[in-house]
C-alpha cells in the first residue's frame, strides 16, 4: 500500500501498515527472552537508576569482604577463610538479595494483572515458571559465585596448591548452587502468593533469616546437651544451615555452625532434602500459574 | 471463510453453565461478541486462547483445533483484556517491545514493529513516559498495540470501550474499524452495547446465559429489533391523546409498549410507519414525534427465539 507522488524532488512513499513476514522464534527462544529479561531485571539493567542501587549494593557487600581477605592473606601467605564458610559469613546478603529480587520477579505480573497477555501468547505457564526460575537463580547465583572466584584467584595468588584448591573452589560453587536453589525456590514461592511487593519481602525476610536464627539455637541447645546427630539433624530448619550441612557432609568440609557436620551419607541426605524442597516450591510455583492463567 | 468454528461448545463450572451447547459460525472482518456480564462472552475468549478447556464440544480458530493446535493458535493471534494490564514504571515503548520479543519477534524486529505499531494506535512522543501518567484512552492504545505488535491474523478484544469518553470511544471504534480494513486483521470485539458494534461490526453474535440467540449480519439485526418512538398530542388540548393513540395502534394489530407519554412500537417494517402516520391522522391527534429508538440489548433479550432454534443458529 504505498502511494507515489512523482515529482522532479523525487518520489514520496507513504507506507500504510505493513505486514510482518519475518522469522517467529519458538517457545525456547521465548522463554530465553524472558529470561534474560527476569536476570537483568535483577540487577536493574534496563530499569531505573533506583532499581540499580540495591542489588549493586549488595554484589558490593559481598565482594568487598572478599577483597578484604585476599589482602590480608597476601600479607600473611597463607588461607583466612575458606571457601566454602565464604557463603554461610556473608548468609544475610543473599537473604536480602532473593528477599527483594523474587517480588521483583514475579509480584509485579500479579499485581499489575500481565499475565494475561504472557499466557495469551505462545508461553506456558509451566515455561513463565522456568523462566523466572532460571533468571533469579542465575542472578542469585553470580552474587554468591562472584566472591568464591575472587577467593579463588586470591588463593593462587599466594600460591596455594593448584589442584587440591581447584577442587575445594568447585566444590564450593556447587554448594552454592545448591543454596541459590533452595533460597530461588522458597523466595519466589513465597513471592507469587501475594501481589504485594512489601508483603513478599517482610514474608521472605522472615522466613530465611528468621529460620537462620532458629536454626542456629536448636543446633546450639542440642549439641550444648550431648545430641550432636540430632544438632547436626536440626539444620534443616533453615535453607543456609541446610546447604551448610549438604556441602560439608558431601565433601568433608568443616561446618560453620555449632552443630558437627555429618559424614558422607549425611550429606548425601541433606542434598536430597534440598533438592526435594526446591522441587516442592517448584511444583507449587507451576500449580499456583496454572490455576493462574485460567482465572 | 470462517475464522473460528464452535460446535455445541458446553463449559460447566461447579455452580453454574457459563456455555451450554453453543454453536456459531463466526465470519472474516470484523464480529461483535455481545451479552450481558455473565452472558459467558469471557469464558469464551479463554476457551478460544487455549487457557480454559472446554467441558464438552469442539472449537477451531483459524483453522486450528482449539484442543490440540493451541500453541499454533496463540502464535496468531492477538488479545486485549478487558481489565487494565500495563505496569506504571514501565514505559509504552518498553512494554510493547518486551511483548513482541514474547510473542516471538526477534529484537530487531520487536524494536521495529512496536514502533510502527505504536505509531498505527495514534500514540506518539508519550511513548517514552511511564505509563502509570497516561489517560484511559492512552491505556487502552497501548493495549490495543500489545495485542496487534506481532501481526497476528485475529485479535480478541475485550471491552475495547470501556471506560472511556465519547470522544476517546469515537477513537477507539474507528481504530478497531482500522484493524480490519486497513491492516487486514479479523477482529472478535465483546461489547455489552450494542450500538456501539453496529458502527464497528460487519457481524453480531448475541449470547446470553451461554446460549447463543443470535448471529447475524449486523444490517440484518438492526432491522430485526429496530423500534419506533410515538408521541402524540391532542390539538385540542384534551389529556389522554397518548392512551387514545396507544388503543388505536393496538386495534391497527401493532404491538404497543408504553413508558409515561412516549409509545414504543417495534418496525416490523416499511408499512409499520404508514399504519401509525394513518391511525394517528385518522383520529384527529398531532403526530409530534415519529423515530427510531436507539438499540438496546435489552430488545434481543425480550425477543422470545422460537423453540429449539436458539442453538443452531448459523452465519451466512
Amino acid at each position: 500500500m504505498s502511494t507515489q507522488t512523482s515529482g522532479a524532488s523525487g518520489v514520496i512513499h507513504n507506507i500504510g501498515y505493513r505486514r510482518y513476514e519475518g522469522q517467529r522464534l519458538g517457545r525456547f527462544d521465548i522463554v530465553k527472552a524472558l529470561y534474560s529479561q527476569t536476570l537483568r531485571g535483577s540487577y536493574g539493567i534496563g530499569r531505573g537508576v533506583v532499581a540499580k542501587l540495591f542489588p549493586w549494593f549488595l554484589v558490593g557487600c559481598t565482594v568487598i569482604p572478599a577483597f578484604i581477605i585476599i589482602a590480608v592473606e597476601t600479607q600473611l601467605k597463607t588461607e583466612v577463610v575458606e571457601f566454602h564458610q565464604y557463603p554461610v559469613f556473608i548468609q544475610m546478603i543473599p537473604a536480602l538479595f532473593i528477599a527483594v529480587q523474587a517480588p521483583q520477579a514475579v509480584s509485579r505480573d500479579l499485581r499489575f494483572h500481565t499475565l494475561p497477555l504472557y499466557f495469551s501468547r505462545p508461553l506456558s505457564p509451566g515455561d513463565y515458571v522456568k523462566a523466572k526460575f532460571a533468571g533469579v537463580f542465575s542472578g542469585m547465583f553470580l552474587l554468591l559465585a562472584a566472591p568464591l572466584v575472587l577467593l579463588y584467584l586470591g588463593s593462587l595468588l599466594i600460591k596455594l596448591p593448584f589442584g587440591s584448591t581447584s577442587v575445594h573452589f568447585l566444590g564450593a560453587l556447587f554448594g552454592v548452587a545448591l543454596l541459590a536453589l533452595l533460597l530461588t525456590g522458597i523466595g519466589l514461592l513465597l513471592a507469587s502468593v501475594t501481589p504485594r511487593r512489601g508483603l513478599g519481602v517482610a514474608a521472605i525476610i522472615a522466613v530465611v533469616v528468621g529460620s537462620y536464627g532458629t536454626a542456629n539455637m536448636l543446633q546450639s541447645v542440642l549439641s550444648f546437651g550431648g545430641s550432636t546427630t540430632a544438632a547436626t539433624w536440626a539444620s534443616v530448619a533453615s535453607p543456609v544451615t541446610m546447604y551448610d550441612m549438604a556441602q560439608s557432609g558431601l565433601f568433608h568440609y568443616s561446618s560453620t555452625g555449632a552443630a558437627q557436620a555429618p559424614n558422607f551419607a549425611g550429606g548425601v541426605g541433606f542434598t536430597i532434602i534440598l533438592l526435594g524442597v526446591t522441587a516442592v516450591c517448584y511444583a507449587l510455583l507451576l500449580v499456583r500459574y496454572r490455576k493462574a492463567a485460567k482465572a | 471463510m470462517s475464522t473460528i468454528t464452535i460446535e455445541a461448545l458446553t463449559k460447566k463450572y461447579p455452580r453454574v453453565t457459563a456455555l451450554d451447547q453453543l454453536t456459531v459460525d463466526i465470519p472474516d472482518g470484523v464480529c461483535g461478541l455481545v451479552g450481558a456480564n455473565g452472558a459467558g462472552k469471557s469464558t469464551l475468549i479463554k476457551i478460544l486462547l487455549g487457557l480454559s478447556q472446554p467441558t464438552s464440544g469442539r472449537a477451531s480458530v483459524l483453522g486450528l483445533d482449539i484442543a490440540t493446535q493451541s500453541d499454533q493458535i496463540r502464535q496468531r493471534i492477538g488479545y486485549m483484556p478487558e481489565h487494565d494490564c500495563l505496569p506504571p514504571d514501565v514505559s509504552a515503548a518498553e512494554f510493547v517491545m518486551h511483548m513482541a520479543r514474547i510473542s516471538g519477534l526477534p529484537t530487531g524486529a520487536a524494536r521495529e514493529r512496536t514502533a510502527d505499531t505504536l505509531r498505527h494506535v495514534g500514540l506518539n512522543e508519550e511513548r517514552y513516559r511511564p505509563m502509570g501518567g497516561y489517560s484511559t484512552g492512552m491505556k487502552q492504545r497501548v493495549k490495543l498495540a500489545q495485542a496487534l505488535v506481532h501481526d497476528p491474523q485475529l485479535v480478541f478484544l475485550d471491552e475495547p470501550t470501556n471506560g472511556l469518553d465519547p470522544v476517546g470511544r469515537d477513537e477507539m471504534l474507528d481504530l478497531i474499524r482500522r484493524v480490519w480494513t486497513k491492516f487486514g486483521i479479523s477482529v472478535l470485539v465483546t461489547s455489552h452495547l450494542l450500538g456501539e458494534l453496529e458502527r464497528t461490526s460487519d457481524h453480531v453474535v448475541v449470547v446470553d446465559g451461554g446460549r447463543l440467540l443470535k448471529s447475524e449480519a449486523t444490517g440484518d439485526l438492526m432491522e430485526d429489533i429496530a423500534t419506533l418512538i410515538v408521541e402524540v398530542l391532542d390539538p385540542s388540548g384534551g389529556m389522554g391523546a397518548s392512551d387514545q393513540a396507544a388503543n388505536l395502534l393496538g386495534q391497527s394489530g401493532l404491538d404497543v409498549r408504553r413508558e409515561g407519554e412516549l409509545l414504543y412500537i417495534p418496525a416490523a417494517n416499511e408499512s409499520t410507519y404508514d399504519t401509525i402516520r394513518d391511525a394517528v391522522a385518522g383520529a384527529g391527534l398531532g403526530l409530534v414525534r415519529l423515530q427510531r429508538d436507539r438499540h438496546r440489548i435489552a430488545e434481543i433479550f425480550a425477543d422470545p427465539a422460537p423453540e429449539g432454534s436458539q442453538n443452531r443458529v448459523n452465519a451466512n
